[in-house]
């Protein structure tokens, strides 16, 4: 549907564009985390993208994530997605753009490995991108580099670690009050 | 004799009390919408004096928590319910306020009780409007037994109170 914006991205910003897929009209495109918002500035401002409308942020976690194997192909179908640096990437944080004018979508990507949870943040160039941006980093820890107000949005400020990793106990609970007759951790 | 009096005229209150119930409907989630059909002249509420939701729980003598408490919510439960005015009583409407519902996991309380006393439990998701009638019925037995947990309380402190003077008469 809007392959020609991949092509155009590819065109213009070479390697650092790691890889695209395009399934069933959603465009994809993994960018390298150092040229995010020269691709991001690009997309916004050139008049053939036109890409006014920020649609959503959210992070993917890869821990345990293994493709589909399809018969008769290696088991890693994407080596260009699993390489960052040479080691395997732990989340995709990834933005949903929207053209109104263009009538085209894109949604870029990028890769982290797990000590290294930084990247830039486009709330300068969407400011729609703002609270999803604190959601994200509320719930998987990624810190997104400029962003104006980076503080957790949904849970309270005592509450440790990032719980929509999958590595978070699924029932842990971190309670700020309890009765003082109930004895123990819940 | 002066015995007799004065525990005839709290029966003569509580009779009072268990058919003008003041609610403060707490109401976080969907359960919310089965309060309303409760409210609503359909299953009208008012035929059993609870009608009159406050809108602040210091006018208030029955706290409906209907719908999820998350525990950032906690403190602020907890609140509403030390604002009321003894005695007091409690209802949980519904799965989730019971019991955590089918959230088992880091933003859900499991149960409301976690934090406040609860007199009467309502189960389902959402419960049908009947069962919070004979939830409320139950209650107006309890106020009337004086068994709900304030009065329970207030009676607890009364005596560790007469024993601690008579301790002091000694």
């Amino acid at each position: 549907m809007s392959q020609k914006v991949l092509d155009a991205l590819r065109a213009k910003f070479g390697d650092a564009v790691v890889a695209t897929e395009s399934q069933h009209g959603d465009e994809v495109a993994l960018v390298k985390r150092d040229k995010l918002v020269a691709i991001a500035t690009w997309l916004r401002d050139d008049p053939a993208m036109a890409f006014e409308v920020p649609v959503f942020v959210t992070c993917i976690d890869l821990l345990d994530w293994r493709p589909v194997k399809a018969p008769g192909q290696p088991s890693s179908t994407r080596p260009a997605w699993d390489n960052v640096d040479g080691k395997a990437p732990r989340f995709e944080v990834c933005w949903q753009l929207r053209s109104f004018s263009r009538r085209h979508r894109l949604r870029l990507k990028v890769a982290l490995v797990e000590n290294d949870l930084k990247v830039a943040s486009l709330t300068p160039l969407w400011s729609g991108f703002d609270w999803q941006e604190r959601e994200t980093f509320d719930m998987y820890g990624v810190e997104f580099q400029g962003h104006p107000d980076l503080r957790r949005i949904y849970l309270y400020d005592e509450f440790v670690g990032h719980p929509l990793r999958k590595d978070y106990p699924k029932e842990k609970r971190q309670p700020l009050v309890r009765r003082s007759d109930l004895v123990g951790d819940h | 004799m002066l015995e007799l009096v004065t525990t005839k005229l709290e029966d003569v209150a509580n009779w009072g009390r268990k058919f003008s119930l003041f609610s403060y409907p707490f109401v976080t989630a969907c359960c919310g919408m089965e309060f309303m059909s409760v409210a609503a002249p359909k299953y009208d509420i008012a035929r059993f004096g609870a009608e009159f939701p406050r809108f602040s729980p210091r006018q208030s003598d029955l706290l409906m928590i209907v719908g999820t408490i998350t525990e950032k919510q906690g403190p602020a439960l907890k609140r509403v319910y030390d604002q009321m005015a003894e005695p007091k009583w409690v209802i949980a409407f519904g799965v989730c306020a019971s019991t955590g519902g089918f959230y088992q996991n880091y933003h859900a309380m499991p149960g409301a009780d976690q934090v406040i006393p609860v007199d009467v439990y309502i189960p389902g998701c959402p419960p049908r409007p009947e069962q919070v009638l004979d939830a409320l019925i139950l209650l107006q037995e309890r106020v009337a037994r004086r068994d709900g947990h304030s009065q329970l309380r207030l009676k607890r402190e009364k005596i560790v109170l007469e024993q601690a003077r008579a301790r002091e008469d000694d």
